[in-house]
């Protein structure tokens, strides 16, 4: 293959270059769909958002006075963001922790070739196809005291008095996580299935020759084995939980006083409601940075996982 | 022998509590939505409808223009799958079987654009729909959704896995790149288009935060953001919000039962997304 450099010191053999450029031609068609889409829904905005964060706009969104890093100054300075991130933190470590660890179990029970495996199975996956609109409805009765089924075996079970599950702080904070745990279950656990079903049977085996009991064979072959996949499902977990927006808008609308205020909400209301497009576009660089380090993170990790196989 | 079929008993029964407890927030917006008001909100709450209250159905329809919601929800879909499929199936039959200059450079851009969420974009999207006068249009609903690189991936790992002496047979014989793509490549990537299809579709429908900035009349309204208006109504009216639920969530629920292994198929293949 020629270099870049080469193409622009020596001149191409105009033969040669009569192909590539037919070459060229015959492919645009087939390309151009999709770059034009992705040049203006995907290139232009990125460059959009960051240009819209070093300007104070009118209620347009018309970049109107350039300020340099001022509104992200503004924003690591302002007790709002900072307990939007700290929020945007705690949430992620409310669900991503549980959410992979529950569907662990799930997938650890479906592993086993058993009858009728397929219909618990569908029973499982089933929160895949639940879309965030109707799964946080759900939860907003699920949530309510004065019908809440919830409360009631709360109360029953553990003598816990009624909560006012949306008013309290953490409380609202929990409510968000419990929906958006059960929503990602189906996910973590047929992707954590899949892992568990090719490890090698031949290392069960003869861990069972050894001797090595459930417990082991699954702390010593099970979890190495499948460890790779259970980083991937904890960092696209953890990008999933950064974007969380919908269980916000239906049960909380970011209160009480801010305590379920998820990056992506206050992005929303920034922009859509408070007209203030470069601040929320400064949020959304941000919000920008954390998700494209995570991707990079998996892309190193699963990169040194090939060289290693 | 019998230390198994204890465990065999111990996992059944692990599993049915498992898929009881997952399982129950579908069954129970579905046992409520068949309840009367009155029943709904009694306290404690009662599970079990009694007599099964059909009503709700027709009621949540009357209350909002849910059928209207849903029209607009599948036109939407219909659009964003029809649009993914050809722009997906096209630049992955470029990328397969073309050569030209700076081919792998252009995969690994158009590869770059899954690290770009849709919640970073948001903004200036919203503002380029507004110019144009999109805002309240299905072009507005649709058009940023048209390309993915997800669909290109997916159908580019598939066609380097077609037996490549297909296309030089073709191009022995004369055919065109087109006619080679349409009555050879088209037909042999049915099952992989089908996994494209469902999962997009899913992703598609349960789509929440741009239809909600993106329209505003009822008439444009998709049946996630319409379905606000059911729980807007006075509180007694669970039973019409869960129907409603219920309503929004079966489409998806029956591709989940009816292309169960296409939809895990994408999932897993478009878990590199995030």
């Amino acid at each position: 293959m020629q270099t870049a450099v080469s193409n622009t010191t020596i001149p191409m053999p105009p033969r040669r270059r009569t192909k590539e450029v037919m070459a060229f031609l015959q492919a645009s068609p087939f390309l151009l769909p999709a770059l034009l889409l992705f040049t203006v829904f995907f290139f232009y905005p990125i460059v959009k958002v960051v240009y819209l964060s070093l300007y104070l706009t009118n209620s347009k969104g018309v970049a109107k006075h350039f300020v340099g890093m001022q509104q992200y100054v503004e924003l690591f300075t302002s007790p709002d963001f900072i307990q939007s991130l700290r929020v945007t933190l705690e949430f992620v470590l409310l669900t991503v922790i549980p959410g992979v660890f529950i569907a662990l179990l799930l997938a650890l029970l479906l592993e086993k070739q058993i009858r009728g495996l397929s219909v618990f199975q569908t029973i499982i996956f089933s929160p895949i196809s639940m879309s965030v609109a109707a799964v946080s409805t759900i939860g907003l009765m699920a949530f309510n005291p004065s019908v809440s089924l919830l409360n009631w075996i709360l109360s029953k079970l553990f003598g816990i008095p009624n909560i006012n599950w949306l008013n309290g702080s953490w409380t609202a904070l929990l409510a968000i996580s419990i929906v958006t745990i059960w929503m990602n279950l189906g996910f973590s656990t047929i992707v954590l299935l899949g892992a568990l079903r090719n490890v090698s049977q031949e290392l069960y085996d003869s861990a069972r020759v050894d001797g090595a009991n459930y417990l082991q064979r699954l702390c010593y072959i099970t979890i190495p084995s499948i460890s790779p996949t259970l980083f991937f499902v904890f960092v696209v977990s953890m990008i999933g939980s950064f974007q969380t927006f919908g269980q916000v808008n239906i049960l909380t609308q970011g209160g009480p006083a801010g305590s379920t205020n998820l990056v992506v909400y206050s992005i929303y209301r920034n922009a859509f409601f408070n007209f203030q497009y470069g601040l929320a576009s400064a949020q959304a660089v941000v919000l920008f940075i954390i998700v494209l380090v995570l991707t990079l993170l998996q892309f190193l990790v699963v990169e040194r996982r090939v060289h290693y196989s | 022998m019998k230390e198994n079929r204890v465990l065999l008993v111990i996992r059944y029964i692990l599993l049915i509590i498992a898929s009881l407890v997952v399982l129950f927030p579908i069954l129970y917006s579905l046992l409520i939505s068949l309840e009367t008001s009155n029943h709904v909100s009694t306290y404690p709450p009662q599970l079990w409808p009694h007599p099964f209250h059909f009503a709700s159905y027709a009621e949540a329809l009357q209350a909002a223009p849910l059928g209207r919601f849903l029209l607009n929800s599948f036109i939407m879909s219909a659009i964003i799958v029809c649009g993914q499929i050809v722009t997906s199936l096209l630049a992955a039959y470029a990328f397969v079987y073309l050569r030209f200059r700076g081919r792998d450079v252009m995969f690994l851009v158009f590869l770059a654009t899954m690290m770009i969420p849709t919640e970073v974009t948001m903004i200036p999207n919203y503002m380029t729909i507004r110019a144009l006068g999109w805002l309240d249009t299905f072009a507005g609903l649709t058009v940023p959704f048209l390309a993915n690189a997800f669909g290109i991936f997916l159908l580019r790992q598939y066609l380097l896995q077609l037996p490549y002496e297909l296309f030089e047979a073709a191009k022995m014989d004369g055919a065109s790149q087109w006619r080679f793509l349409i009555s050879v490549v088209v037909p042999l990537s049915r099952p992989i288009l089908a996994t494209l299809a469902v999962y997009v579709f899913l992703q598609s429908w349960n789509m929440y935060l741009w239809p909600l900035l993106t329209t505003n009349s009822t008439s444009m309204r998709t049946v996630q953001v319409g379905l606000g208006m059911l729980q807007n109504q006075d509180a007694l009216s669970w039973n019409l919000t869960m129907a409603g639920v219920v309503i929004i969530s079966l489409p998806t629920l029956i591709l989940l039962f009816f292309a169960q292994k296409h939809l895990v198929k994408g999932l897993t293949a478009g878990a590199v997304k995030g």
